[in-house]
């Protein structure tokens, strides 16, 4: 029996013994797809990273150039009485393209003349009437003044355009190479954190334009958005939860607010200048109209996250509360709210984070504008952060480039810090 | 009980802020300006230097494409409506119909100055010299074949449209139809090119009265009958030979040849940049700041430069315009002060800030004329 046995289990055992290492083999093959899948993801979202980073970062500096300035009078055209209003129509420009050529005295041609004054911003006029207005005292003493540089001026200090390439094939010209050249070696050039791109609000020269009307507009957006989605959200999702009878209509109810999650949000753009703009006649490009299309946007996903958190609350605390005799109302308030908050909260942010990310809807109701004044509330114009991203990045200057790169960068912190805050509510709410 | 409140103190300050809102309808104290993508950077530079140097506010510049601007400022007149809207091609009579017809009778067109089109490729790869003729057999639907009846474009590569062009295949990037740069390529490229072949120019040149003539003409090039009946019911009256040659000569080719690259002229260049093959299509001022990368073709004989679009001679060209809502003028602070600034000799002058931008500039007759109308605000009567 055990002779014949024998061989038998062992054929069987040597079955066995293959099929467990075909399964670990399948097992083992299978961990390493997962591992490439995840690999994959990381890679791709690295050369996303780094090619916004490598772009982005040299827009965090600002070149300036030192200009000595002679606030002569007869220059501005000012008599040593004249009116706040006179300093602010005088014409800083000449003062600086008269200061240019004392420090380029051997420039001559009306073009090398033209590319001199190409060195220094646009820009560099409204500082000097604001130093004028600022200090009247200025008017006929000459000061050392670091003036901004002109965006292409700053992107060869900055080391982004190679001198030895053909003239032809690059904006700043050798000419100007060649200035650039003396003044750093002469240590008149100076490079700064660029402090413009958070105090500015959008311009159509690089190196003067910023995102505090984008972000300003966002704030105000998003306001707006959670004073009527959180509310309303929370109210529907509670209701839901503990109220509503469960029957046809509420199961319908519920359908339709999952449908509307999927919804494209550009429809809800479309339905924002239907009703609010056309119909009930609410300002254009106002953070007002496109708060309220973003809540409406975030209200599903607010909802089924707190209906989710609401859900999850143990039963045994609100049974607890009706025996020892809280009405419906108070085990709701006092007990099942406090529990479910923090998961309430977390579906809320980031439904939130979805709307800072959104730019679809807005371009519907006129938020795609060039604004450079800073909104002071929710109905002056304004746009926000994606919509100013896209507006860059459609611009000619190629100093938007960087511009647009750095746009992002400053959405993704914002968007980092909203989804890590979720994930901190979400802990805590696990140690409960 | 505390979120009741928070609530009720939520809803009476939205409540609050609509009822302000509608109050200040009345009065607005911003320029609205919306209209075509291809002003929007010319218009923003006069409107920051507007709001830095005045003291009324920087207008708001929405970019809504030409057509979509126009139907904007035409839709009535109030703060709700927009005060200035910029298009890259003249408005239609149909546009200034729906603008009476809504209450907006007084407009002031200011024409500002030209674009040019470009057709370029990347620095890397020689430069092409082709004709305008070249351009519509290369990239029409349907050309006239041996036999002169319409066959669909058979065209593979340059050479074969024109033995003096390289072997490559044609591929050219450009905007979708909804984009106004479009509708001037296909006008003056496209258009101007089927004029230079004789059967197609003889159809154009006939009048709406010769139907039989039309009739004729498009039996030789091989169309069916149904595209006369069809235009003639959506124009409401019969077409001329020139509304039927608008229609071969501005249908660009489906078989991948046209890339549609979307409206983002940035995006075109980068794909030229990469693909020496490939041609783009795009405003001039997004080759003269990406003159490092690309470089334009030379249509007719013309390189498309500063100086040649200027004179005319550059044959892919375009006027450039601003409208005005007389009625607001007086009602919204600045709008006159804003349409002096841009129409300046310090903004629009040959030494001016909008050409270094890349506005091709009018000619000094051209100009003095213009900022007199916008002085004395004359309308436009069409």
């Amino acid at each position: 029996m055990n002779s014949t046995n024998e061989p038998r289990r062992s054929t069987s055992s040597a079955a066995i013994q293959a099929s467990l290492k075909r399964r670990y083999a399948r097992e083992r093959r299978f961990q390493w797809y997962g591992r490439l899948a995840v690999l994959t993801g990381f890679v791709f979202l690295f050369i996303l990273l780094a090619d916004i980073v490598s772009k982005g970062y040299p827009a965090f500096t600002q070149q300036y150039i030192m200009v000595e300035v002679d606030f002569d009078k007869e220059q501005l055209g000012l008599a040593a009485d004249a009116t706040a209003e006179q300093i602010a129509d005088a014409d800083y420009l000449g003062l600086i393209k008269r200061s240019l050529r004392e420090m380029f005295p051997e420039v001559t041609s009306r073009s090398e003349k033209k590319q001199l004054y190409r060195l220094v911003s646009m820009g560099a006029e409204y500082q000097l009437r604001d130093m004028v207005m600022d200090d009247p005292g200025l008017l006929g003493q000459t000061r050392e003044i670091w003036l901004q540089a002109h965006s292409e001026a700053g992107s060869y200090l900055k080391g982004q355009v190679a001198a030895d390439s053909d003239q032809a094939d690059r904006k700043v010209k050798d000419q100007q190479v060649l200035w650039l050249d003396q003044l750093r070696a002469a240590g008149r050039t100076e490079s700064r954190f660029n402090t413009t791109f958070f105090t500015a609000g959008d311009s159509r020269e690089p190196e003067m334009a910023g995102i505090k009307v984008a972000l300003y507009g966002s704030f105000f957006t998003l306001l707006v958005t959670f004073f009527i989605a959180f509310p309303i959200g929370v109210s529907a999702a509670v209701y839901l939860e503990e109220f509503a009878p469960r029957n046809r209509l509420t199961d319908l109810i519920e359908i339709n607010i999952n449908n509307l999650a999927a919804v494209p949000s550009i429809v809800f753009g479309l339905l924002g200048l239907a009703v609010f703009i056309n119909f009930f006649e609410l300002p254009r490009s106002a953070p007002l109209v496109g708060g309220i299309v973003l809540s409406l946007m975030t209200l599903p996903t607010i909802i089924i996250t707190s209906r989710a958190a609401i859900q999850s609350v143990s039963p045994s605390i609100r049974e607890a509360a009706l025996g020892v005799g809280a009405s419906k109302l108070q085990t709701v308030f006092h007990h099942v709210l406090p529990v479910a908050m923090p998961g309430i909260l977390t579906g809320s942010i980031i439904g939130m984070a979805q709307a800072l990310g959104e730019s679809a809807p807005l371009l519907m109701i006129g938020m795609v504008a060039f604004i450079m004044d800073a909104p002071t509330g929710i109905t002056d114009p304004a746009t926000v952060l994606p919509v100013q991203i896209y507006l860059w990045a459609d611009s000619p200057e190629r100093g938007f480039t960087e511009k647009t790169s750095a746009a992002i960068m400053v959405l993704m912190g914002f968007l980092i810090v909203m989804n890590a805050l979720a994930i901190y509510l979400r802990k805590r709410f696990e140690l409960k | 009980m505390k979120k009741h409140l928070v609530n009720a103190a939520v809803l009476s300050a939205l409540i609050g802020a609509t009822t302000q809102v509608q109050a200040q309808g009345a009065g607005r104290d911003t320029i609205s300006i919306v209209g075509s993508s291809t002003v929007y950077p010319f218009a923003t530079v006069v409107a920051e230097r507007f709001g830095r140097s005045t003291d009324f506010k920087t207008p708001k510049i929405e970019s809504t494409g030409s057509g979509g601007g126009l139907k904007l400022f035409c839709k009535g007149v109030g703060a709700n409506t927009p005060d200035i809207t910029n298009s890259s091609r003249r408005i239609k009579k149909s546009e200034y119909d729906d603008c009476q017809a809504n209450g907006v009778t007084e407009i002031v067109e200011v024409l500002i100055g030209y674009d040019g089109i470009a057709l370029a490729n990347a620095s890397s790869a020689p430069t092409f010299k082709m004709s305008m003729k070249d351009v519509y057999l290369a990239l029409a639907k349907d050309i006239p074949g041996a036999d002169g009846k319409l066959i669909a474009n058979p065209h593979k590569t340059w050479k074969d449209v024109n033995p003096t062009l390289p072997a490559t295949r044609i591929e050219v990037l450009g905007p979708p139809p909804t984009s106004g740069t479009r509708d001037a390529f296909a006008e003056l490229a496209m258009g101007g090119g089927a004029k230079a072949i004789p059967a197609l120019k003889a159809l154009r040149s006939l009048e709406a009265g010769q139907e039989a003539e039309i009739r004729q003409a498009m039996a030789q090039l091989g169309m069916p009958a149904g595209v006369y009946d069809a235009l003639k019911e959506q124009k409401g009256k019969a077409p001329k030979g020139e509304d039927v040659f608008n229609t071969i000569a501005y249908a660009v080719r489906e078989d991948g040849a046209y890339i549609e690259a979307g409206e983002n002229d940035n995006l075109i260049v980068q794909k030229l940049a990469a693909n020496p093959d490939a041609l783009g299509i795009f405003g001039f001022s997004f080759l003269e700041e990406n003159g490092d990368k690309v470089h334009g073709s030379v249509i007719d004989g013309v390189t498309p430069t500063f100086d040649t679009i200027a004179d005319g001679d550059y044959p892919i060209s375009r006027p450039l315009y601003f409208y005005i809502k007389k009625a607001h003028v007086g009602k919204i602070p600045g709008i006159q002060e804003y349409a002096l600034e841009f129409t300046s000799e310090k903004a629009m002058g040959e030494d001016g800030y909008l050409p270094e931008k890349g506005l091709i500039p009018l000619a000094d007759d051209e100009l003095a004329k213009v900022e007199a109308d916008v002085r004395n605000m004359n309308t436009l009567s069409m």
